[in-house]
């Protein structure tokens, strides 16, 4: 049976998911870029990485994503918070074009497009499947 | 500088592979765990926020998950050491959101609804061709 645990504040914690992972991983990359390439011979150059301001804010970022992603896992099932947070590819492609005046090809519109009547079509439905607590079952099977 | 690789249908469909099934089982891991543990918020409410912390890092369901999502991302940085970049990326997260669908209804016994196969199916269309 499935119910709908949704509130405003989570559907906040489901914005900070959806968020914070695409802008976390733009970040490493920037940051990862200022480091250069790291031969697998020097591997200590990576400790170079934590000296870099992006590179800080992109873990801060991926720290906050896992920690909202497994408060979530834990009120919503796992086919609702995917789609659900695939809505952040959108963001970042938004922000992309409208902050860094970066073209968008035909192909990357219809992706958008996509994504987001993914996320209005999960938003509609229920978000929990609702399990039978073990004393139920037992209940269940003596009747 | 545009990087060419030499083309190995076979090593690139293996590559795409291990991040897929290694992503999914981590992700299945994960959820699994975090339904065992119950509603972080109301731990939190009742334990606070280390104790909500504590309950999720002692979970050995939720630890496999994150050895499984490590290996997923060591796998997908070798695979963009071998292949290109386009191939890799949209051909992995689109293909990890159907596999996680399939994995919740049959491992998390989640109803995985024609609303939820339908949202699945158009992220990962969503997500291909954004990344193509």
């Amino acid at each position: 049976m499935t119910k709908s645990t949704m509130t405003l504040r989570r559907w906040f914690i489901l914005g900070i998911v959806a968020v914070t992972a695409p802008l976390g991983d733009t970040l490493l990359s920037f940051g990862m870029e200022e480091v250069g390439p790291v031969s697998i011979h020097h591997l200590a150059t990576l400790f170079y990485a934590f000296r870099v301001p992006e590179v800080l804010i992109g873990i801060a970022l991926l720290i906050a994503f896992f920690g909202s992603y497994l408060a979530s896992l834990s009120w919503a099932d796992l086919t609702f918070v995917l789609p659900a947070t695939s809505i952040g590819n959108v963001i970042v492609a938004l922000l992309a074009r409208f902050w860094k005046h970066e073209h968008i090809s035909p192909m990357r519109w219809v992706g958008i497009v996509l994504i987001t009547a993914a996320v209005g079509f999960i938003a509609r439905g229920p978000s929990y499947t609702e399990m039978p607590k073990p004393h139920d079952a037992v209940e269940a099977q003596a009747q | 500088m545009m990087v060419h690789y030499p083309h190995d249908a076979g090593a690139e469909a293996a590559m795409i592979a291990a991040i897929v099934v290694s992503a999914t089982v981590g992700d299945v891991l994960i959820a699994s765990a975090m339904r065992t543990i119950g509603d972080l918020d109301h731990i939190r409410a009742e334990r606070g926020l280390g104790g909500a912390i504590f309950a999720v890092l002692v979970n050995l369901r939720f630890l496999f998950g994150v050895v499984f999502l490590t290996i997923s991302f060591f796998s997908l940085l070798y695979a963009l050491s071998r292949a290109n970049l386009s191939l890799i990326a949209p051909a992995s997260a689109s293909l990890t959101f159907v596999t996680n669908a399939v994995a919740a209804k049959f491992f998390l016994h989640e109803n995985v609804d024609r609303r939820r196969w339908i949202a699945a199916a158009l992220v990962c269309a969503g997500v291909a061709f954004m990344t193509a």
